[in-house]
């Protein structure tokens, strides 16, 4: 082991946190960190996905009805976009490992966008459930009486649901941007790949998410 | 002062609750103090400066370790099968038992007896004779507590649940809420007096003139609500009209404890919590061969009135008014769902 | 920092730990490493937060023992001394929230642990020091935010907010107190991941996952309930929060919601949230009685195993907490079986630490004396505990005091005794300082008595059907009541004393050797107080963890390569002088 850290490129310890001893402990540290924090996401999401299925399973006909007024269209683009934003952070990651400046800034302005461009579409879909008092709100009002009850808790989780996963978008979003200033202002290419990295993996995570999301909402079987 | 260190022993299930409680009192007892005793003793023997053989320590040893972890799994395990037989027989009730319903709500305890006769922060019961509790909360969570009998059952908003027992000892014991319910929360008690089965049949009777707004027992008053409400104008509730294809509602005829075919596949039992959600939130599961037209009336009707409605409804079996065929059933469909799904 | 390049250079065979002289203070101790107010602040050094940590949980701790006390006070007499119903609810409700969220579960991990666990791995910090920090300022955000709303209002629904009563029904701060908990929770999230991250990627060379300290065994499989079970009870109280704000009706019945499916959320994480609390005790006790009794701890892999054990088995239990809920018989009786199992790890622990002292060196100090107090009370907290998985006692059981003593035990009995434990045995490692040992004894035994005195009433009040939670009670139980309040008033007196003593100790206490009680363990290869980068060279670890047989043998001085474990334990007698 002590051999190894002798003879590791010098380009390596200018990036070495001062409670690391070498730079590949530092990195599997990222590794290890990020995927804890990946299982504690997992959790919080684990649970508005188990009260769903409950209350599916209760009220499935009702459940049934009210997932009609979503708009499967917006849903499906929606889900193209955020897998294309998926593949340019890969994209992205890959150029930041061989050091592309160029390529980390086209790849996560282009991820950025397609986030952007995510969030747009789940505004409209918003406002028209707002439109249609579809939120679950003081305003809350469904056509159809009979199951207005079972309709408000699937708009309920739905909000809740896509909410939390539109507020992870916007997290996103935010460590995304950080990262293309940073690849701007990084003229010689030296700095350390693991940030970009371990953004691109909570960025698929996010993209996870919307994955399981939108077929449960947006496609409940008969 | 009398300073009680038991609790009263008033129904059939207190001498063999108390039996698994001193059975587990006594292993606590003695593995505390056997712990501490050798942990101490040892620590003492072997305390620093004394001159004892410390030669060749152990510092592992599978057959130890196997040993105390098997002795007390065996134990525990033990009490666990006994503790849950008795916990089944805690919570299917007997088909014979006697039917009371309770409602709770912020900060005092309803009760009704089947032939109408209400008490406030009170209940009436008769010696010797099976009975079961209907529950249902009006607002919060409460929990229907009463030590000397050692039940108690969490009351639910929305949803009934259920609790029986058997009185042994005539008394005056202390009836609890037992499940945190807001300010006034402590003072959501009560008394419940065991009777002889004479005198609880004189109480009933003179009870039951004493109040005018209960003169009705419970199948005739939910009668006059359905009639008040309409509900034949679309329900049957006799056998002569179960084939009317016009008939927008179901028949209600012979309906509690049957199974129920429903749209879109899968059957149900109609067992009380069935009739209630189909009064409150009538197109959660419609039935087959129907439309989902029914309004809701939640918000209408009281839980009382409710429980009312749904008396009357169980009397409307083949045998004719009576609790015939609801009887059994209602046995069997809370055996066969515990408490509530 | 460059002295972070040096032992790469260096060959790992040479960075032996021998020249560590007592108090040879050639890096200055992280105490002395700035003394401005920023300079503790925006610090990111795992020691000086842990510091922090001791001074805001002791504030909180204060808190929720003047709660207490109102609360026994109030109960003397059966309607009640000099509260209102609203206040004697808020009361209860402040102390719980206040013990659970901002006391029992961060004290062991966020003071000890953090403090500790680089030191015992051989690490220089935490791996993500900004992320403890911050950890740091979001307990203190959400601890503000719990007390801003006790001060404008307070909260009424007690620490487990029951859903439809937390939702709909309760005109008090339910909101703000629950924003105080989700960000607790977040800070709680942030330690967890760093000790993960720390003991899976930073053990120094030589240090195997079977050498490592039981205390470090005890917070991995804390953290690991952590990271698993707290992002679930933060979103169920995001749900109750959108459901007082925005009526979504996820748990309100009126709305076809149910109110049992947040007792299930919520439970899942509390319940294991009680091993969050116990386990790190745990873990402080298999360090101080090895010590103390001078021997390796006995059955180390069943030891190390049952703590991974309860973390597994601690998740499958929550329904034992619903038994009379509604939810249906046969989920109660798999719940009752698993809850059975899971005693069965502690147990395991409690014998084996009975067997260490076997053919052992006992001396009879405050870390030692705390340490069979915890014993003493954990084995009734735990015991007590099968009343309750039992399904026909529980039925009778639950709700009623008997819960309130049972969980009391182990959780104050328990987990601050070993609090203490650990307090005094590292309070040399953390100031430099030895404590007073004739007051900490004392405190030792005043504790253990006060605490039966106030709790095994409370066992025969609950029996007999005293509900908890009740503000006004039937006049049989004010006996019990009166003997659980004078005996709360010794346990004061037992909390009170060593805040005197050890504050008296950081200014008057004897200065503290690099190693006092000639304990094992890298954290005592370094000097008292450490300097700010732990380690000056990285150690190699050669051996078993509690090498204290080896310690004590006569040292053959052959080897060239030193292990840390032998070379630890300078002098042999406890509370060594400087």
């Amino acid at each position: 082991m002590s051999a190894e850290i002798a003879h590791a490129p010098a380009l390596h310890h200018e990036h070495l946190s001062h409670q690391f001893e070498d730079i590949e402990q530092q990195r599997e540290s990222y590794v290890v960190g990020m995927w804890a924090f990946l299982v504690t996401e997992i959790m919080f999401f684990g649970a508005v996905f188990l009260a769903y299925t409950v209350y599916r399973v209760l009220h499935h006909a009702a459940f049934y009805e009210a997932h009609k007024q979503l708009d499967i269209g917006l849903g499906t683009i929606n889900t193209f976009v955020l897998l294309a934003s998926s593949f340019t952070m890969a994209l992205a990651v890959r150029c930041a490992q061989v050091r592309s400046r160029r390529g980390q800034v086209v790849f996560l302005g282009a991820t950025l966008s397609l986030a952007g461009g995510f969030l747009v579409i789940k505004a409209v879909e918003y406002s028209h459930k707002f439109a249609h008092h579809l939120f679950p709100g003081q305003a809350f009002h469904y056509p159809d009486a009979a199951i207005a009850d079972q309709a408000r808790l699937f708009y309920s989780l739905y909000f809740g649901a896509t909410g939390l996963h539109a507020i992870h978008v916007i997290a996103g979003m935010l460590v995304i941007g950080a990262m293309l200033v940073r690849a701007l202002f990084d003229r010689d290419a030296k700095q350390d790949y693991m940030p970009v990295e371990m953004t691109g993996l909570y960025w698929h995570f996010v993209d996870i998410v919307w994955i399981f999301l939108f077929p449960l909402l947006y496609l409940i079987p008969k | 002062m009398d300073i009680p260190l038991l609790p009263q022993q008033a129904s059939s299930f207190a001498v063999e609750v108390d039996a698994i409680y001193f059975v587990l009192w006594a292993l606590t007892i003695f593995f505390s103090l056997a712990v501490m005793a050798v942990m101490l003793g040892l620590a003492y023997r072997y305390r620093r400066g004394s001159n004892v053989d410390r030669s060749r320590p152990v510092h592992a040893d599978l057959r130890v370790e196997l040993l105390w972890t098997g002795i007390p799994l065996l134990l525990g395990l033990a009490v666990f099968a006994w503790s849950a037989k008795l916990y089944a027989r805690t919570r299917i009730p007997p088909p014979d038992a006697m039917q009371i319903y309770v409602i709770g709500k912020r900060w005092m305890w309803q009760v009704q007896h089947s032939n109408g006769v209400r008490e406030n922060a009170e209940l009436h019961l008769p010696v010797g004779k099976n009975v079961l509790l209907t529950m249902i909360s009006q607002d919060v969570i409460h929990s229907f507590f009463v030590p000397a009998f050692r039940v108690k059952h969490d009351v639910l908003p929305g949803a009934y649940t259920r609790l029986w027992f058997r009185p042994t000892r005539v008394g005056k014991y202390r009836l609890f809420c037992s499940q945190y319910c807001g300010t006034q929360h402590s003072q959501m008690d009560g008394w419940v007096t065991v009777m002889e089965p004479d005198d609880f049949e004189r109480w009933l009777a003179n009870e039951g003139e004493k109040t005018a707004t209960t003169q009705m027992n419970m199948v005739d008053a939910g009668k006059a609500i359905y009639d008040r409400m309409a509900c034949g104008s679309c329900h049957a509730t006799r056998d002569a009209e179960t084939s009317a294809p016009r008939q927008r509602g179901g028949s209600l005829y012979g309906l509690y404890g049957s199974l129920v075919k429903l749209k879109g596949g899968g059957t149900v039992r109609a067992d009380e919590d069935y009739l209630r959600e189909s009064i409150m939130r009538p197109n959660a599961r419609i039935v087959e061969g129907y439309w989902p037209i029914m309004p809701s009336y939640e918000g209408q009707l009281t839980e009382e009135q409710t429980l009312q409605v749904i008396a009357y409804l169980k009397s409307l079996g083949s045998a004719g008014g009576e609790e015939g065929p609801a009887k059994s059933a209602s046995a069997a469909s809370v055996a066969a769902r515990g408490a509530r799904p | 920092m460059t002295a972070s390049n040096e032992p790469a250079a260096v060959p790992l065979s040479e960075a032996h730990l021998e020249s560590v002289a007592p108090h040879a203070d050639r890096a200055p101790s992280y105490l002395s490493a700035g003394h401005t107010l920023r300079s503790w602040l925006l610090t990111q050094d795992h020691k000086r937060i842990a510091v922090l940590y001791l001074i805001s949980i002791s504030l909180f701790f204060v808190i929720g023992g003047l709660a207490a006390g109102a609360v026994r006070v109030e109960l003397i007499k059966p309607r009640g001394t000099f509260m209102s119903s609203e206040l004697y609810n808020r009361m209860f409700t402040l102390h719980g929230v206040v013990m659970i969220f901002f006391f029992l579960i961060p004290a062991i991990p966020a003071i000890l642990g953090n403090f500790l666990v680089p030191l015992m791995v051989g690490a220089r910090d935490l791996a993500f020091p900004r992320l403890n920090l911050l950890s740091w300022y979001l307990y203190s955000a959400g601890g503000l935010l719990a007390i801003t709303a006790a001060l404008t209002g307070g909260v009424d629904t007690g620490w487990t907010f029951y859903t439809p009563y937390s939702t709909f029904y309760s005109n008090s701060q339910v909101t703000m107190t629950i924003a105080g908990a989700f960000i607790a929770g977040f800070s709680s999230i942030a330690t967890g991941i760093n000790f993960i991250v720390t003991i899976h990627k930073m053990r120094a060379p030589g240090l195997t996952w079977f050498r490592l300290p039981l205390f470090i065994w005890a917070h991995y499989a804390t953290s690991i309930i952590i990271v698993l079970g707290t992002p679930v009870v933060a979103i169920t109280l995001l749900l109750v929060v959108a459901e007082r704000v925005a009526h979504i009706g996820v748990f309100d019945p009126r709305y076809g919601g149910d109110p049992v499916l947040f007792q299930h959320l919520f439970w899942f994480y509390s319940h294991p949230a009680v091993y969050i609390m116990i386990l790190p005790a745990m873990g402080v006790i298999s360090e101080v009685i090895s010590c103390f009794a001078r021997k390796r701890v006995f059955g180390y892999h069943f030891v190390a195993g049952s703590s991974m054990a309860i973390a597994v088995l601690g998740f499958l239990v929550w329904g034992h907490h619903m038994f009379v809920s509604g939810q249906s018989m046969y989920a109660g009786m798999v719940f009752s079986f698993l809850s059975f199992l899971v005693a069965i790890p502690s147990a395991v622990k409690v014998f084996n630490w009975t067997a260490t002292i076997y053919k052992g060196s006992v001396s009879f100090d405050a870390p030692m004396l705390f340490a069979f107090c915890f014993i003493g009370l954990f084995l009734i907290g735990g015991l007590t505990g099968l009343f309750l998985a039992s399904l026909a006692t529980d039925v009778h059981l639950t709700h009623t005091y008997f819960v309130v003593a049972h969980f009391h035990y182990v959780m104050v009995g328990g987990a601050i005794s070993a609090y203490f434990a650990g307090l005094h045995f590292w309070w040399p490692k953390i100031t430099g300082r030895m404590y007073p040992e004739g007051p900490a004894r004392l405190t030792a035994v005043i504790l253990f008595m006060g605490f039966h005195l106030t709790f095994l009433p409370q066992f025969v009040m609950g029996f007999v059907g005293m509900p908890r939670r009740y503000h006004y009670y039937p006049p049989e139980f004010q006996t019990m009541h009166i003997l659980s309040t004078a005996g709360a008033t010794v346990m004061a007196v037992a909390y009170l004393l060593p805040v005197v003593y050890l504050l008296w100790s950081l200014r008057y206490g004897k200065r503290a050797t690099a190693n006092p009680w000639g304990a094992t363990g890298l954290e005592w290869t370094v000097p008292s107080p450490p300097p700010t980068h732990n380690f000056d060279t990285v150690p190699v670890v050669t051996g078993e963890p509690y090498g204290y047989d080896e310690a004590d043998a006569p040292l053959p001085v052959t080897d060239s390569v030193v292990s840390a474990t032998m070379q630890a334990t300078g002098g042999k007698t406890p509370g060594g002088t400087a």
